[in-house]
């Protein structure tokens, strides 16, 4: 079975984007240590409703790190300090009687802070909606076996579309670039025949899109690749960086 | 009393859908332009909805309460989405795929529906492979399939564990793409509150923005709702913390039907309850049972043990273990559809046979698939599932049996609508698991993403024309209309006198009360003395909540407390709605089992001669018992017979 904890909790509060925020104390005690890290945000709100005070605004949604919702820097890290796991799925017995725990919010200027914990990521949307996507109408296309694709690219096409759109990789990224977020779209299409028909166009509109936005550029530290929930490799920013070559040089 | 027209298409079952598709009515480009949709939800249903209605030409209004729509609910489904191509060449065909889907509800859907979901399943596969989901191949490059619940075919379509993801992902970047065209604008962190009325018909919305806690009105031609089940009224489920069941909620206020409610998926394989602060249940995908077995200890002293922690499962041998599904139903053993398997496991566990220290839960065993197989096999086919369980559990799954018991999933009833998906309002239309349509009593595995797919791609778009032509005449509406006005102040009014309470209890807190209640009397067993015990419980929770709640903050401003409290509201009601209607139906059915009504086998004993119909409930008034209407099943082209997975 797992132990009780009692920790101290640092949390960012923020009024609004525009206003100063810092950091706030809170004492949790005797926190089971199967309760996940955002149960225990829970308990802690649940606290605080009942002294009468606002609790603290955080994103989340699905629990179970597939909706990219949740966010939080934990102790230094996107996500907290599990490799390939998101926010809500780590559990409170990783950590220690007596801890100090700082939670932040993303800090990045494309993701500006809405209040507390919470983000505006609806940069991800307008990245996506520059060219994140096959153009094929609803209607009837052809049989889907008509289009072979051998397993090992599906497989690799997989792997580059499991990400959540979470913004971890820019979080985590000293330059504030998007540029895991954008190549795992880039890479999933340009895999696959059906996408390759506007490789060229859709890599150079997302990442015209993401420079537009204010994320910075890429400078290979792998940050983004070490924090990323879902393990999206940083081989997909070679292949994004392939692609437009590509496209540029054909220009 | 009032006659229920589900507006079924004349002709044999096979051709009704194409006969509807020849002579229903359509709406030139032109026109297009100038008719406008409010589509609420992003999910399968509404994204896919949105984008395809947009790609037609008519200006779409898309609302989701998350901060993407890519983050709806759908993106947690993991196991598959059915159709019938019959790749495998194992027999399968839209007929057997439109059976089994009828069987498996128990013979309380409509076979018109269902047959025309049948038809379109192969379509979507074809849509998702050219937006480029990646879906699982085979070496040769053709597409895998993998077998589910219910079926005896292969038939069931994946991308990892995670197809959820990836074809709500395939919707959300067509959607992306109209977006950008400037067909559809985005309101994302947006909650509907109300629907608005104009002359008998949904013309539009009242949706609190959820960053400034502002209320605002929305106009529109016709109203889409696509706002999911209402599983979060137990509380704790698998679905999403945010999923409510608000929008639906509020059209049935409005005059809306509320079909079937009292059908509520109850999963068999979840992770047990493990504490009081847990806030979500979370689901291990059914594709685990075509590799795992099921089971309890044979012998009472060994469950007895079990639970007080002295031994393992691994700790007793071969002989001992009692795979009782494989006992009961030899046919389908593990694979039998979801209510049964969930009631199988509830069976034993009453019984004693629990294996944790709750008494709570089954176990399902990879030990024989690891042996047969290989670890490295059963990493890759269900990897990252194992990894989520250890996480969670803190368990190695690779070396212990997972623990598993039911949960609430998915739900089965939802807002009325007929062929045409559209509900009893006209003008306003209800797609995806939000609607009550194609699933009957019971929903089989890996159809839920078929059916959301297949109303907002294949359906919806046909069908919401047929209404659309005769309003092209039809100019675009103010939102200074007394009817937006009245429609906002019910919302202001409302949202004030929650404000005003000023209580001691927090929102959660009555919240997990409502839960209890609902899973204690109107959960896996009813009985008429416990339902009847949940609805005079509901009403005095209902009198707590508006007279001892608790909200801090200001109304018109961020406030994620009332956003809890806007929705608890609506719980409440729906609660009701369940526990009326589970009292009513007088049979056991699907998700609904009556311990009143079962064999002496312990399966569920349907009554088709007196209950064979579709209960729709007509809101009367607050605190006014609903009334029932009833909608008559009628079975042309399919024998109704006792569900049988024994033989």
């Amino acid at each position: 079975m797992d132990k009780n904890i009692s920790f101290t909790l640092k949390i960012w509060r923020q009024r609004g984007p525009k206003e100063q925020g810092a950091f706030e104390t809170y004492h949790m005690e005797d926190i089971p240590g199967d309760t996940s890290f955002l149960e225990m945000l829970d308990i802690l709100n649940e606290q605080l409703v009942e002294k009468g005070e606002e609790p603290v605004v955080f994103d989340h949604d699905c629990r179970e790190g597939i909706c990219g919702m949740c966010s939080l820097y934990i102790n230094g890290h996107p996500h907290g300090p599990a490799t390939g796991a998101t926010t809500c799925q780590i559990y409170m017995r990783r950590f220690s009687d007596g801890d100090t725990i700082t939670v932040e919010p993303w800090r990045s200027a494309g993701f500006p802070v809405i209040r507390d914990l919470m983000v505006d990521r609806s940069a991800y949307d307008k990245i996506m909606q520059a060219g994140g996507y096959v153009s094929v109408n609803t209607g009837a296309p052809q049989d889907a076996n008509a289009i072979l694709i051998s397993k090992d690219i599906a497989d690799e096409a997989m792997d580059a579309a499991s990400c959540i759109g979470c913004g971890a990789c820019v979080a985590a990224c000293k330059n504030g670039s998007a540029m895991l977020f954008v190549s795992a779209k880039v890479s999933q299409l340009a895999l696959l025949p059906q996408g390759k028909a506007e490789a060229a166009r859709r890599a150079k509109a997302m990442l015209s899109k993401m420079d537009e936005l204010g994320f910075g550029n890429c400078t290979n530290t792998r940050a983004c690749e070490a924090e990323c929930p879902k393990n999206v490799s940083i081989s997909n920013i070679a292949r994004l960086n392939r692609e437009f070559i590509k496209a540029k040089l054909a220009d | 009393m009032t006659k229920i027209d589900s507006k079924i298409p004349e002709g044999a079952l096979a051709e009704k859908w194409t006969n509807y598709k020849n002579h229903q009515k359509l709406v030139n480009p032109a026109n297009k332009r100038r008719l406008d949709i409010i589509v609420v939800g992003t999910g399968l249903a509404g994204a896919s909805a949105a984008a395809s209605l947009g790609e037609m030409g008519f200006k779409v209004f898309n609302f989701c309460i998350q901060d993407s729509p890519r983050r709806a609910h759908s993106i947690a489904a993991q196991g598959g989405i059915n159709a019938a191509k019959n790749y495998q060449n194992d027999g399968d065909s839209v007929y057997r795929l439109f059976y089994d889907t009828i069987k498996g509800g128990d013979y309380r859907a409509r076979e018109a529906n269902v047959y025309r979901l049948a038809e379109v399943s192969n379509n979507i596969i074809d849509q998702c492979v050219a937006q480029g989901v990646p879906f699982a191949r085979e070496y040769g490059g053709t597409l895998a399939n993998r077998s589910f619940g219910g079926a005896q075919v292969s038939r069931t379509f994946y991308a990892k564990g995670q197809t959820g993801q990836q074809l709500l992902l395939g919707a959300y970047s067509a959607l992306s793409r109209q977006v950008n065209k400037g067909t559809v604008k985005l309101y994302t962190r947006y909650e509907m509150q109300n629907l608005v009325i104009i002359d008998g018909r949904a013309r539009g919305i009242i949706a609190r923005n959820l960053v400034t806690g502002k209320l605002e009105r929305f106009a529109a031609h016709a109203v889409v709702i696509a706002t999911g089940g209402y599983g979060n009224t137990y509380f704790l489920s698998t679905n999403a913390m945010a999923c409510n069941c608000s929008a639906a909620i509020e059209c049935y206020k409005k005059g809306a039907y509320f079909a079937n409610p009292a059908y509520v998926q109850i999963h068999p394989t979840c992770i047990p309850v493990h504490g009081d602060k847990q806030s979500k249940l979370t689901l291990m995908s059914e594709s685990l049972r075509n590799d795992g077995r099921i089971w309890v200890p044979k012998k009472l002293e060994d469950a007895k043990r079990l639970q007080r922690g002295e031994i393992k499962g691994a700790d007793i041998p071969e002989e001992d273990r009692d795979y009782y599904l494989e006992r009961r139903y030899p046919a389908f053993g593990n694979l039998v559809p979801r209510d049964v398997a969930s009631r199988a496991a509830k069976e034993r566990c009453d019984k004693g046979y629990g294996v944790n220290n709750t008494g709570l839960a089954v176990f399902l065993d990879f030990s024989e698939a690891i042996g047969r197989l290989g670890e490295d096999v059963v990493r890759q086919r269900y990897g990252n599932l194992f990894d989520m369980y250890e996480e969670i559990t803190d368990e190695n799954p690779y070396k212990t049996p997972m623990m598993i018991f039911p949960a609430i999933h998915y739900t089965m009833g939802g807002i009325w609508v007929d062929y045409e998906l559209q509900t009893s309002i006209k003008g306003l239309f209800a797609i995806g698991e939000c609607n009550f349509s194609d699933h009957g009593a019971n929903r089989l595995g890996a159809s839920a993403l078929m059916q959301g797919l297949a109303d907002g791609y294949f359906v919806l778009p046909y069908t919401i024309q047929n209404y659309l032509a005769d309003q092209i005449t039809v100019p675009r509406f103010s939102t200074d209309l007394p009817e937006f006005a009245a429609a906002e102040k019910e919302v202001s009014d409302k949202i004030a006198k929650l404000m005003a309470i000023q209580g001691k209890e927090s929102v959660d807190s009555i919240h997990k009360k409502l839960g209890h209640v609902m899973w204690e009397y109107v959960g896996m067993g009813r009985t008429k003395e416990g339902l009847t015990k949940a609805l005079s419980e509901i009403k005095t929770l209902k009198k707590e909540f508006w007279s001892n709640v608790f909200i801090p903050g200001k109304a018109d401003d961020m406030n994620i407390e009332l956003d809890k409290a806007l929705r608890l509201s609506d719980f409440l009601e729906m609660g009701m709605l369940i526990a009326y209607d589970a009292l009513q139906r007088e049979e056991s059915c699907g998700g609904h089992f009556r311990e009143e009504h079962q064999t002496e086998e312990g399966e569920a004993k349907r009554d088709d001669a007196n209950f064979s119909y579709v209960a729709c409930w007509s809101y009367q008034g607050e605190d006014k018992a609903p009334e029932l209407l009833k909608e008559e099943l009628n079975y042309e082209f399919v024998k109704v017979q006792t569900r049988n997975y024994k033989s």
